[in-house]
């Protein structure tokens, strides 16, 4: 066939959209599984790749049998300031554990000095420490968040030194000093907010500080809510980053047709708000006061400390390692025979509504689970 | 014997080049030697030219440009002025408005200054072209259709970028100047305003432009499917109907038993395209000034249903009653 003008321009046209598809659009199929009653439109979306990809990376590793033998760890060892009550055997477990979770390579001395182990010289004993305790007091403190699943060291780490899941304060918008507006913390390809253009750090405004979440209006006609297209823009995209954590579309927690009201939502979405208090905790009264105990190299570009979020635990998938129960495997780590009181006073941050902290939030009952199937609810 | 086959029309009707009609006196001429191009011949006439740019046309386009001009640099100025990362990122780069806290105060340059700037020339090269396309429509003796239909679209950019943010008392409620951030603009407006599907007249906008498709899907299938028998030539037979006219007439009064007439079709078609931007701007218009929460409004007013609970009793948990 001879290639005229037309021709021409249909080819290069095709290339383009071919080009622009394969680069932008997901693979199909996608399944769409129904979680409500038949026409309310409540449907989450999974790509089998993307499940069997994230399958493959979030299996929990063998754990050692118990062991609960021998008299308190701090009457045989130094310096034993979270785990001295409990049992030496169950102590040197989880001691043991923890270096496959977090320093597989490098062994006790990662953090531990050779021959003196209860010597504070190496920074990264004084960080486990501190995360020991941070652990205890998300399994404590925040069950209604993680429930019967539980978090250990291996759920954030995966056997490595760093969580590779965590973020950095990005630049503060509008900060650009040229005659150019610049820096404005959005308008580029953003990594927190599955590649949008929207704000690309929605972290440290509301999982850090306590900025408002909450945009929507919620009377029908105007009653005060002064909220912005823009403040919506910021939650818009800490919604986007709860959406690729989890791996799930939009309809795991909410009706789309209502994104704000609370009686269409799915249980889910109060397990997902009990994680701001948490997170805003865990950031600001666990990761912050560290910033100075970490290398330089470890920090961000503004020599912040490096912080969580939903992905840091969940790593693409609704219940971090798929809702293995490692926790309750590990006594210590949920509280037994650890000491009561935190080196640090604990002051969970109050909720997204600037209301009651949660610490005060009444009967805070683990929700439902999360219908089944094409199942109806009664 | 030529026939018409796909898109692209086969058939090239090239008479000798002509510049039309003489221009009524002005300081302005028409520009460029006329020419035939085959690619073009294509699409539609293969005569190219000759222009008529004028002042109104001469000032738009350079309002346009200056409003371009400041978009971009602003845009490359915020990837460090590298060309590569300009046009890898360019569908998600944008001049963005000014922070809500400026209200409607007149803000630094690089704060939403620019955007002021660019909205200024922007509006006024759409608002120059306006006139440019009713004073040329005059000079011709035609109606000025094409001049009120290209006001209705100024009238929903105007709501957008002007109206609201005006009545809100804030220039940040307006959308940047950016291919995806607009869009995300529009997400987070429905997001903020409990569903824009709700607003009725989000409602209308929405029948007006899927109808013009359909209207448009019609009516050229109807020309097309009569074109054999010279039905493309529409004009002429507004007054006197040939077969070609019968035929289309007779094919929708025993499809759907009522037809259109070869000029009413074009009244339909206007309306539809002018009441898609018109409605759908008095809705954006209605947004937040009056009402703060469309989906709520919808149900306090019998247009959605109220939903019962979904999943039991799940309640706000900060405040542990059903909103």
């Amino acid at each position: 066939m001879r290639l005229n003008g037309i021709s021409l321009i249909a080819l290069a046209g095709a290339f383009i959209v071919a080009i622009i598809s394969v680069l932008t659009l997901t693979r199909p199929p996608v399944d769409v599984i129904s979680t409500g009653d038949p026409g309310v439109g409540m449907q989450v979306l999974y790509n089998p790749h993307q499940v069997a990809s994230a399958l493959g990376i979030n299996q929990a590793p063998p754990v050692l049998p118990a062991i609960d033998a021998g008299p308190a760890s701090s009457t045989v060892y130094k310096n034993v300031q979270v785990l001295g009550n409990v049992s030496t055997g169950a102590f040197t477990r989880l001691m043991v554990s923890m270096t496959a979770w977090v320093a597989p390579q490098q062994g006790c001395t990662y953090c531990h000095v050779a021959g003196n182990f209860a010597s504070d010289a190496k920074y990264t004993k004084v960080v486990a420490r501190r995360m020991l305790q941070m652990t205890i007091a998300t399994n404590v403190t925040y069950a209604n968040h993680v429930g019967g699943v539980g978090v250990t060291c291996y759920t954030c780490h995966r056997g490595m030194n760093n969580p590779s899941q965590v973020w950095f304060t990005g630049v503060t918008p509008g900060s650009g000093t040229g005659l150019a507006e610049t820096d404005m913390g959005k308008n580029l390809p953003a990594a927190a907010a599955d590649g949008s253009s929207l704000p690309s750090d929605p972290f440290t405004p509301f999982l850090l500080n306590n900025d408002n979440i909450r945009v929507s209006g919620t009377t029908a006609l105007p009653s005060g809510n002064r909220a912005s297209i823009k403040n919506t823009d910021w939650t818009y995209a800490l919604m986007m980053s709860y959406s690729q954590a989890l791996g799930v579309s939009c309809e795991y927690c909410h009706n789309s047709r209502a994104f704000n009201s609370w009686h269409q939502s799915t249980p889910q979405r109060v397990t997902a708000f009990y994680a701001e208090a948490m997170l805003r905790d865990l950031n600001s009264n666990y990761m912050v006061p560290l910033t100075g105990v970490f290398p330089a190299e470890l920090r961000g570009p503004t020599g912040d400390v490096a912080k969580i979020d939903c992905a840091t635990c969940h790593q693409g998938v609704y219940e971090p390692l798929f809702g293995a129960k490692m926790a309750v495997l590990f006594p210590a780590l949920e509280g037994v025979g650890t000491s009561a009181a935190p080196a640090v006073a604990m002051t969970p941050a109050p909720s997204d509504t600037g209301g009651s902290s949660l610490g005060n939030a009444p009967g805070a009952a683990m929700p439902a689970p999360m219908p089944s199937g094409s199942g109806t609810t009664p | 014997m030529p026939e018409y086959q796909n898109i692209f029309t086969r058939v090239q009707i090239r008479g000798p080049l002509h510049a039309g009609v003489p221009v009524a006196q002005g300081p302005w001429q028409r520009e460029g030697q006329p020419f035939f191009s085959y690619l073009l011949g294509q699409l539609g006439n293969a005569q190219v030219g000759p222009f008529y740019l004028g002042t109104l046309g001469v000032l738009s386009l350079l309002s346009g440009f200056i409003a371009v001009e400041i978009i971009g640099l602003n845009m490359w100025a915020s990837v460090h002025w590298s060309p590569i990362l300009f046009i890898r990122d360019l569908p998600w780069l944008a001049l963005e408005p000014p922070a809500p806290a400026d209200g409607l105060r007149i803000p630094a340059l690089n704060q939403g200054g620019w955007w002021l700037m660019a909205g200024f020339f922007l509006t006024t090269a759409m608002v120059l072209w306006f006139f440019r396309i009713y004073r040329r429509a005059r000079q011709l003796g035609l109606g000025t259709h094409t001049a009120w239909a290209w006001a209705s679209a100024i009238w929903l950019y105007f709501v957008l970028g002007f109206l609201r943010p005006l009545l809100m008392g804030s220039w940040g409620e307006a959308p940047p100047f950016g291919i995806f951030p607009h869009l995300d603009w529009t997400v987070a407006f429905s997001l903020r305003y409990g569903n824009l599907y709700y607003d009725p007249f989000h409602m209308l906008s929405i029948v007006f432009l899927y109808g013009s498709v359909l209207l448009f899907a019609m009516h050229a299938g109807t020309i097309l499917a009569v074109s054999r028998f010279g039905g493309d030539k529409e004009v002429e037979q507004s007054v006197d109907r040939g077969t070609a006219s019968e035929r289309a007439a007779l094919f929708w009064r025993w499809t759907m038993g009522f037809n259109a007439t070869m000029e009413s079709i074009h009244r339909w078609a206007w309306w539809f395209a002018v009441l898609t931007p018109l409605t759908g701007g008095i809705g954006i218009l209605l947004t937040g000034t009056v009402v703060d929460d469309w989906f709520l409004w919808a149900v306090k007013h019998g247009v959605a249903p109220h939903y019962a609970a979904l999943y039991g009793s799940v309640t706000d948990p900060a405040k542990g009653t059903q909103p």
